[in-house]
């Protein structure tokens, strides 16, 4: 399923002393299954921007191609498209309301229109995917649960859906180091095994160094760089100078380049660093 | 999806109306509103729209937040002068339909009632887009003040509306967010009938209730952690102080009430 974005351009409050320009002319491609991160500073236009992918929003201009159908033109069923682009918001363990954690989980298929049947067996899965025990997890009130675990349960409401493309907006922030390596991990395996096309807003550059295969930088409203990781991470005088920056580990590494070590400038990740160093110390 | 609410919103501005005190705009708030029932014929109302127009220049406000906080009461203006008009059974009978009867006095009032609401939500609206809550609150409580020898807790109210008023922004901010969140996950907020649609609000509300009482008991707590015990003794930042400006604007009010007994003094219509 791919996603095409042309010229899109979105205000907020047009006409009013409050006017914003939260989205400047963006035109982006999504192919069928690929990791795209989204990175960019607070107020950079990442959250506005996934909200059209799914029709939250509507732009000030320009388009939104999903599969063939424009989605910004004419009349198009959202629902179809909300079965197809699943978002996860940010902090969405407070969107939970229901007395048990698989109905909860539930509401999304029913609201799909599904039978019994599939409504449970995909709550079952969604619950597997995430990494919660059904049985142990089904009648429990939501909001007895841990932080991380509440977030967890939130990510299987919408993957119950079974969309094809699953955007999350910082779905690790606010968790524990462990909760985070959990939930980055889980989302790593729905990519990996379930086949998702994976949008992932995030602030940290070592998440998306390890996880993501194209990496889209905005700034401003603008969608300034778009490529590989080690592409956009070579940049990174231009990252800083927009309040982001390279994986610390690469800062480490640049400074051993400069000390005299024959290191690859590509690398992004912990696991990459020590496996360079473990051969060039050995 | 929920911004166009008006009333209560603050649009900033260094204007004459914007830095007048704000005890003396609510004051004169007041005033305008009994001036509009003070008005007992159509060219009074001429009056006060010139004095409107004169505050929206002087404001530097444009006329379309007057009429963006008149779109949500239509209804309820409609209304008013629909039973106006078939309720007044005074004057000349203009026509009836069945047992539906038109005497022209009924006309003259739903217009004098359909007119006093719009100039009354327009005068309020002005109040607050350009006065801060904040600066609101704390002409209220001066306001007060001698009124709490009476037993009226000047303070607490004055707190509790700066809170209230503090976190309406943050409240629909979060409505809009869990709504997002759950048309995310297919919820539907505006089609079926009454009870479905009621019932559609349940995945909106248990957030939000949860949510606010999560805030309420942080807010309490912060407020604890720095000391806070109520009004008794506190000292405020920016004091209230009456200049030059507030005289001017006064001796404008006194003119518009004389100017308007003057007006219903005369036979015009």
């Amino acid at each position: 399923m791919s996603i095409k974005i042309e010229n899109l351009t979105h205000i907020y409050m047009p006409g009013t002393p409050f006017e914003k320009k939260a989205l400047d002319n963006v035109n982006v491609e999504i192919k069928d299954g690929e990791f795209v991160a989204l990175i960019g500073h607070t107020g950079s236009g990442k959250s506005t921007f996934v909200q059209h992918l799914n029709g939250l929003l509507k732009p000030s201009s320009g388009r939104i191609i999903i599969n063939d159908t424009c989605i910004t033109e004419g009349k198009v069923k959202l629902s179809e498209i909300r079965k197809k682009v699943g978002l996860v918001f940010q902090y969405p363990e407070y969107q939970l309301f229901e007395e048990t954690i698989e109905k909860d989980i539930s509401f999304g298929p029913h609201k799909l229109g599904l039978s019994e049947e599939e409504v449970f067996s995909r709550v079952r899965r969604a619950m597997d995917m995430v990494g919660l025990n059904y049985e142990k997890y089904k009648d429990k009130s939501p909001f007895e649960l841990s932080g991380g675990q509440k977030r967890r349960v939130a990510i299987a409401g919408v993957v119950a859906m079974e969309p094809e493309v699953l955007i999350l907006d910082e779905p690790t922030a606010g968790l524990d180091p462990k909760g985070r390596d959990e939930i980055l991990q889980q989302i790593k395996n729905l990519h990996r095994e379930y086949g998702m096309t994976i949008i992932l807003v995030s602030h940290s550059m070592e998440d998306v160094a390890k996880l993501a295969d194209r990496i889209l930088v905005m700034h401003k409203g603008k969608a300034i760089l778009d490529g590989e990781p080690a592409d956009v991470f070579k940049e990174s005088e231009l990252l800083e100078s927009v309040g982001l920056a390279v994986p610390q580990v690469t800062y480490l590494i640049k400074e051993l380049r400069k000390k005299g070590f024959d290191l690859s400038e590509d690398i992004f990740t912990i696991d990459q660093a020590v496996e360079a160093l473990q051969k060039i110390l050995k | 999806m929920i911004k166009n609410i008006t009333i209560g919103q603050y649009v900033p501005g260094e204007s004459f109306v914007h830095k007048l005190d704000p005890r003396i705009k609510i004051i004169l708030s007041l005033v305008f509103i009994v001036n509009l029932f003070i008005i007992d014929n159509f060219s009074g109302y001429i009056l006060v729209i010139l004095l409107l127009a004169i505050i929206l220049a002087t404001g530097k406000l444009s006329p379309k937040f007057i009429y963006k906080g008149l779109k949500p009461v239509l209804v309820l203006l409609i209304i008013t002068a629909i039973l106006n008009i078939f309720t007044v059974k005074r004057g000349n009978l203009l026509f009836e339909l069945g047992f539906l009867k038109v005497y022209d006095e009924g006309l003259k009032q739903a217009a004098f009632m359909a007119l006093r609401l719009i100039f009354l939500i327009a005068g309020t609206s002005i109040l607050t887009l350009t006065t801060s809550p904040i600066e609101l609150t704390d002409g209220i409580e001066k306001l007060l003040k001698p009124f709490e020898k009476i037993g009226v807790p000047a303070h607490m109210i004055a707190m509790m509306m700066t809170i209230a008023l503090r976190f309406i922004p943050t409240l629909i901010d979060e409505t809009d967010k869990i709504m997002k969140a759950q048309m995310a996950r297919g919820a539907d907020f505006d089609s079926g009938n009454i009870i479905a649609k009621a019932k559609s609000l349940i995945p909106l509300l248990v957030p939000l209730f949860i949510s606010s009482f999560r805030r309420a008991d942080e807010l309490a707590m912060a407020m604890e952690a720095r000391c806070y015990k109520g009004g008794d003794g506190r000292t405020r930042m920016k004091v209230l102080k009456l200049n030059y400006n507030d005289l001017i604007a006064v001796l404008f009010f006194i003119l518009l009430i004389i100017a308007t007994i003057l007006v219903n003094k005369t036979n015009l219509p």
